[in-house]
């Protein structure tokens, strides 16, 4: 299956482990992942607190360039994939905002009709698209004995009811039952990260971070997988930051999904981004995978 | 939440109607609570969502856009989700952050400082930029807290996670007419 690819611009550097692996595990299963050529930032939320039509139009901008032989656009990143979705549902919903978006794409030479383009998350593409059986059938090193969290965050799941639950998605959860792997119950796996507050607020970006952090710790985590840069970045680069305000001893390794799927399919770690988060994830992969990661071709 | 104001055309609460898509599930409000109550950050805000809803029927402008609840929302869209009257109350934040920031009412917080540089840099290359908010952002706005960054920033640099350069986009000509055509637009829309 052919898919568009926008990776936004936290995977190209700040998240290069969720490009790496995404593109890693798609090649696996036969996901033909597109990039979307000459792509510009989605914007993240700080257009919309500024001026909304700009923020729809710098948007549209990436759906109007999307191959028109293409129909589905994949976006691993949630703030990319809110924005794209939320753009094109703005244009279906409010014609005659979608006119002005419209207008706004004009100066530059583009148009794009809402609807043309169906904004996909990866892991909706592998749950959905690919599918158990085969899923399972690429599974060469069962994660057997791996206590996992897994983290959805909000901009997936919210607030547009799409693919899975808003309030308890299962998505992920899913997905590492098959992989074999311990999943945790973990009832914080909608709540927020607290996004950019990090970079506004720390005292209230922290509290939320350490509620998260914390409930993993009580349902004896090996580690947390996530879906989305900013939240990978807030639980992990700022772990040793919420430690020092709460006098916490968080010590949980944060992995993008498709990091620990590719272990799974008996991938090599590097390629899989390993070795980029802050909190080492191979010394419990090691120890709770016994030698079977050894096995690997490191 | 009694719909008599809104036939006001300039009452505060027709302007949020009106800067809201969908904006109008405002006057359905049945004062609830559910968004206070599903806020992760709602014991930080000076007013809950509900209270904001009942102070914007009241016309208390001044009071709704000086505080500090949109700049509290960490857009997570639980109360959006679970609002029982569909009120699309994170883009109501939304339309109160744009108002604040028009009216200059803010304060207390670096929140527009940082849309703007990290927009700055959109506008620039198309792409966003880490390392330039750390200068433009952190440095000037937060210097202290800059400070305490440092070792996490050498930590993520020296995992490859930090680009000293930005990147831009090859046709940046493109997406800059774009956003002056949106700039232009808008600009018509609030005269």
């Amino acid at each position: 299956m052919r898919y568009a690819y926008y990776p936004g611009c936290s995977l190209e550097i700040n998240a290069a482990a969720y490009d790496h692996s995404v593109r890693a595990v798609a090649d696996l299963l036969d996901i033909k992942l597109q990039e979307l050529d000459d792509w510009n930032c989605c914007g993240a939320t700080e257009y919309f607190s500024q001026d909304e039509l700009t923020a729809c139009a710098v948007v549209a901008r990436n759906l109007a360039l999307v191959d028109p032989q293409i129909k589905q656009l994949v976006a691993p990143c949630a703030a990319c994939y809110l924005n794209l979705k939320k753009t094109d549902r703005l244009m279906a919903d409010f014609p005659e905002m979608g006119a002005k978006i419209n207008q706004c794409l004009a100066a530059g030479g583009l148009h794009y009709d809402p609807g043309r383009v169906v904004v996909r998350h990866m892991l909706d593409v592998i749950h959905d698209d690919i599918g158990e059986r085969a899923v399972r059938d690429k599974v060469v090193r069962p994660l057997t004995g791996l206590r996992v969290a897994p983290y959805y965050g909000c901009q997936v799941v919210r607030p547009i009811k799409g693919c899975d639950n808003t309030e308890y998605p299962m998505q992920m959860d899913d997905l590492l039952k098959w992989l074999g792997a311990e999943v945790v119950d973990y009832p914080v796996k909608a709540h927020c990260c607290g996004g950019h507050m990090t970079q506004i607020s720390e005292p209230q970006a922290f509290e939320l971070i350490r509620r998260l952090l914390q409930s993993a710790q009580d349902y004896h985590a090996d580690l947390i997988l996530c879906m989305c840069p900013m939240c990978q970045l807030n639980m992990d680069g700022y772990q040793a930051r919420v430690n020092g305000y709460f006098n916490t001893q968080f010590n949980l390794p944060i992995l993008y999904f498709t990091q620990i799927l590719g272990i799974a399919f008996g991938l090599d770690p590097k390629k899989l981004g390993f070795g980029k988060e802050l909190v080492a994830a191979m010394p419990v992969l090691t120890a709770k995978l016994n030698g079977k990661l050894a096995a690997a071709a490191v | 939440m009694t719909t008599h104001t809104v036939r006001k055309k300039d009452s505060f609460l027709a302007q949020v109607i009106e800067a809201t898509p969908g904006g109008e599930r405002l006057l359905h409000c049945l004062q609830c609570g559910s968004c206070g109550g599903s806020c992760p950050s709602g014991p930080d805000m000076d007013y809950t969502p509900r209270t904001i809803f009942a102070m914007i029927n009241a016309g208390e402008r001044e009071r709704v856009l000086a505080a500090n609840t949109m700049w509290i929302c960490v857009s997570c869209y639980f109360c959006t989700t679970r609002c029982p009257q569909e009120v699309p109350i994170t883009d109501i934040m939304y339309s109160l952050k744009r108002m604040s920031i028009a009216q200059r009412l803010y304060h207390d917080t670096d929140a527009p400082a940082l849309a703007k540089a990290f927009t700055d840099f959109v506008d620039k290359y198309g792409r966003s930029f880490e390392m330039g908010l750390a200068t433009s952002y952190h440095l000037l706005n937060r210097p202290l807290q800059a400070m305490k960054m440092g070792p996490m920033g050498f930590a993520m640099f020296k995992r490859g996670r930090m680009a000293l350069t930005p990147t831009k986009i090859k046709n940046i000509g493109q997406l800059q007419a774009i956003i002056r055509k949106a700039k232009e637009l808008s600009g018509e829309e609030r005269t």
